[in-house]
């Protein structure tokens, strides 16, 4: 018998207003062997308090991925992105995002904010479901995330 | 349109002195149905003067997504990381770290940098074509690269 190594469930944080598009990405990931937790806030203030581990969620645990839309209301995918990047805490965290824009400017801006991937959300449900697939082999079989207590900054 | 549905090839640019990884990951690209250049540097000072057209290099194009060593003579990969990503004209260019290191250090250090992703070569010859096919499938066929020409950082 093949010798499992116990590992810490995959952390994941969906910023995504759009309930048709969080219902395919949780459905996606509910198909995964890969042990994993699944958190979703609406809008980008909450993906921040979320973050900070602030008001609703002082004890949520730190997302090892984050998959974030450009159009969220309250603050916008762009500069929650910023925020991210720009915190010693946060900017390790792998920031795919996952957005309807398929806009060059969006496309640069958010590589220039230092987005970690940048997909545009096929309108298909079966490819939009194939996509997410792709992303969990990508980003959970195969790339190394940061190591879970990433306290020296240095 | 996107670049990948565009019928420009893709540019990139591999930074990596071991002759075995770079006949791997050449091979296991030679079936993809991306057009795409591999370009090939074997040193770190050699990728950076790829990257700002100089030297040797004062003709090549602007690479799509750069794959980057970390143990690399001359310049060590960290280095090029850190120059990418504080050059205003560079920095949007993804780049993947492909190392044969594990280290959590390692893989910290190149987050707080920037890289877009941190992959380990496998040791096993069959397991490194798989995650480069990976690679193929996730950063050519799904993910959008920054557009060609890209404007000054404005940011």
């Amino acid at each position: 018998m093949e010798i499992v190594p116990i590992r810490a469930p995959v952390e994941i944080l969906l910023g995504e207003d759009n309930p048709g598009d969080v219902y395919i990405v949780r459905s996606s990931l509910t198909d995964s062997k890969l042990h994993h937790n699944f958190y979703q806030v609406n809008d980008g203030e909450a993906v921040m308090a979320y973050l900070h581990q602030e008001k609703d969620y002082q004890n949520v645990p730190l997302p090892d991925l984050i998959l974030l839309d450009l159009n969220l209301p309250k603050k916008n995918g762009f500069e929650v992105l910023a925020e991210i990047k720009a915190d010693l805490k946060l900017k390790t965290i792998p920031v795919v995002i996952l957005t309807s824009s398929n806009a060059e400017t969006d496309i640069l801006r958010s590589y220039q904010l230092c987005a970690n991937s940048y997909i545009v959300k096929p309108s298909d449900y079966f490819v939009f479901f194939q996509a997410i697939k792709n992303i969990e082999i990508f980003w959970l079989n195969l790339a190394k995330l940061p190591p879970k207590t990433a306290t020296n900054f240095n | 349109m996107s670049l990948s549905e565009s019928n420009q090839a893709l540019d990139i640019l591999l930074c990596e002195d071991n002759l075995g990884d770079v006949y791997i990951i050449t091979n296991a690209l030679r079936e993809s149905q991306i057009k795409y250049n591999l370009n090939h540097v074997s040193n770190g000072e050699a990728a950076m003067a790829y990257l700002q057209q100089e030297g040797d290099y004062p003709t090549v194009p602007r690479p799509d997504l750069v794959l980057l060593d970390l143990n690399l003579p001359k310049k060590p990969g960290l280095e090029v990381l850190q120059a990418i990503k504080s050059d205003p004209n560079l920095k949007a260019i993804p780049v993947i770290i492909l190392t044969s290191s594990k280290a959590e250090q390692d893989i910290l250090k190149c987050y707080q940098h920037y890289a877009s992703c941190f992959v380990t070569k496998p040791f096993d010859f069959e397991e490194f074509a798989s995650a480069i096919k990976k690679i193929e499938n996730f950063w050519l066929n799904l993910v959008q690269l920054p557009p060609k020409f890209a404007p000054h950082g404005s940011s």
